[in-house]
Order: structure tokens, then C-alpha cells, then sequence
């Protein structure tokens, strides 16, 4: 059979039967393969701690942006208040780009508990195969001729080396998708490290690379519309202001 | 015959369903072939639809081998290209 179904199940039956050849009588074969499948589940279940782990960091992370979205929006209305237009405008514009990573973060991590959720359901499933193998291999050892029992046990193991092939398979495929995540979310650390706001004369200066991409991830608009409201709330009133900080930008 | 669905678990189909997932099947490499993303999607999720609905799902603790295996069903179109070429899963 051509495809994932061929190649998938090829694998799976190379193994097992290398597994019989190297063994001489089954009831050595049957404790081999149970042994080698309860190291296998210790394994998935690592994997689903590793998925956690990832999870709490990107949540950690996401609770970082947080606290920088807030710092910013303080530290603009600072500006604002002080006159210094410009600055604002900075700080909020930075605050936009990290509400729109904040965004794709908080998706993540919902779909990694997503994933989370389907490997536990993997594992027990593939535990219940397990367990169902020790039970047959015990009925094997007892009941069949040493011929008989080879091509039982390939059956019995077959079965469970397809599931824990597929555990494998969904475990690389979360994996795959966390490392995706790690490498955004340390992107966005960076740029939220650099961009913090620190220092506002730094900021004063702008035009930097990550200045130039936060700016992209926003609209000016939406800026504008912050720094209205901001100014309605300070008591500013009209938008003269732009004006006086005009030859800085 | 059994039919898993990758990542997902093993399902008992009848045989009479077979000829659909073979045209299923046909249509996906067409839809892969054509570069025609939303036309594979729609058609891979009416495979596994089918499978789904008209399959009744192996308990856990079976160890039988599946005749046929599905990839996952968040499969992506790039590696749907991977999988869906000359016959198909299902030979026909």
C-alpha cells in the first residue's frame, strides 16, 4: 500500500519481526517486547511533561508582555502630560505591536493545552494496549506451540508498535508545533526587551530596526485614537499639541 | 476492515465504504496535483467525516493492526503533497 499507510506499517513490522529474530523462544520474545513498551510509555509520558513545561514558559512570557503593556501605557501618558508628544506616540505605538503579539501568544497557549489534552488521551490509550499485551502474552506463553506463538505474538506486538508508532507521531507533531511557539515567543521577548522603555530619551531617538517593525505591527490610526483619549482624560483638550514637538520626529 | 486515523485512533469500517474513500481518496491527489488547497481540505475532512461516522471506534485495550492509515487530520496542505500522489492511500 503506497502512502503514509504503507510506510507507516512497514516500519512498524521490520521492527517486530528484527525484535523475533534476534530472540529464540517467544516467551523471551513476549517479556522483551513488554519491557521495551513500558520504556516507551515512561517516554510519551516525558513528552507530555516537556509539553507542559513549554506551556508554563509562553504563559510566563505572556505574563511579562502583560506587565510591559501596562508599564508602557503609564509611561505614555507620563510623556503626554510632560508634553512630550512624541514620546507618547513611541510608547504607544510599541504598546500596539506588543498587544498584537500578546494576541498570538495567548492563541498558542491555548492550543498547546489543546495538545496537551489529546497526548494525555494518547497515553492512556496506549497504556490500555500495553496492559492488554501483558494479558495475551501471558495466554501465548501458556496455551501455544513455540510456532503457533511466533506469529501471535508478531500479531500482538504489531498492534501495539502501530499505536505507539502513532503516539510518536502525535508527540513530534506537538513538539514540532511547541518549538514554533518557543522560537516566537523569544522573538517577542526580544523585541519587548529592547523596547521597554527604559530610558525616554533613548526612545526620543527611534528609528531604530525594532521601532521600525513595532510600527508596522500598527496602525497610526489607532495610536491617534489612544493619544485623544489620553489627552481627554489629562485635560489637555485640543491637538495643538503635535505641533511644538513636530521638528524632533 | 480497520482503518486508523492518524493521531487520532482505530475505527471498524465496513467494507461497503471502502469505494468511497477510494473516490475520496482519488479526489484529494487530484486537488493535491491541481495546487487547489481548499479543495483537498474539504475533501480530506469529508474522508475522515466518513470514517468517523461510519466507522464504530476499536476499544482501547484491541491490538489488532489497522489495514489502512490516515495521516493526521491537521495535516497541512505541503504535506498532504507528501501523501496524496499516483494512487492515493487506497490503491486502486
Amino acid at each position: 500500500m503506497p502512502g503514509i499507510g504503507g510506510r507507516f506499517s512497514t516500519v512498524i513490522k521490520s521492527k517486530v519481526s528484527k525484535m523475533l529474530d534476534k530472540a529464540e523462544d517467544p516467551a523471551e520474545t513476549l517479556d522483551y517486547s513488554y519491557q521495551k513498551q513500558l520504556e516507551s510509555l515512561q517516554n510519551v509520558k516525558k513528552g507530555i511533561a516537556d509539553v507542559v513545561t513549554s506551556k508554563k514558559r509562553l504563559q510566563m512570557q505572556s505574563d511579562k508582555l502583560e506587565q510591559s503593556v501596562v508599564k508602557l501605557d503609564t509611561q505614555a501618558r507620563q510623556a503626554l502630560a510632560a508634553g512630550q508628544e512624541d514620546l507618547a506616540r513611541q510608547a504607544l505605538e510599541r504598546k500596539q505591536g506588543l498587544q498584537a503579539e500578546l494576541q498570538g501568544l495567548d492563541t498558542q497557549v491555548t492550543q498547546l493545552e489543546e495538545q496537551q489534552a489529546k497526548l494525555t488521551d494518547s497515553e492512556k490509550k496506549l497504556r490500555s494496549k500495553i496492559e492488554a499485551f501483558r494479558t495475551k502474552k501471558e495466554v501465548i506463553k501458556a496455551q501455544y506451540s513455540a510456532a503457533e506463538a511466533q506469529v501471535r505474538i508478531s500479531e500482538a506486538a504489531t498492534g501495539v508498535g502501530e499505536e505507539m508508532a502513532d503516539v510518536g507521531l502525535a508527540m513530534q507533531r506537538a513538539v514540532d508545533k511547541t518549538e514554533n511557539m518557543k522560537a516566537r515567543a523569544d522573538a517577542v521577548s526580544e523585541l519587548e526587551a529592547a523596547g521597554t522603555f527604559e530610558d525616554l530619551t533613548q526612545l526620543g531617538e527611534g528609528g531604530d530596526d525594532i521601532d521600525r517593525q513595532l510600527r508596522e505591527l500598527t496602525t497610526g490610526s489607532q495610536v491617534d485614537d489612544e493619544m485623544a483619549k489620553m489627552r481627554a482624560e489629562l485635560g489637555t483638550g485640543s491637538a495643538d499639541a503635535p505641533q511644538i514637538e513636530e521638528g524632533k520626529a | 476492515m480497520i482503518v486508523r486515523i492518524s493521531t487520532e485512533g482505530q475505527f471498524e469500517v465496513e467494507d461497503s465504504s471502502v469505494d468511497k474513500l477510494n473516490e475520496l481518496d482519488n479526489r484529494c491527489v487530484e486537488a493535491v496535483e491541481g495546487g487547489d488547497e481548499a479543495a483537498f481540505h474539504a475533501t480530506y475532512d469529508e474522508m475522515l467525516e466518513l470514517v468517523r461516522s461510519h466507522g464504530k471506534e476499536l476499544e482501547d485495550d484491541d491490538l489488532h493492526e489497522s489495514a489502512l492509515i490516515l495521516p493526521p487530520p491537521d495535516l497541512t496542505f505541503e504535506e498532504a503533497g507528501e501523501q496524496f500522489t499516483g494512487e492515493g492511500l487506497i490503491p486502486d
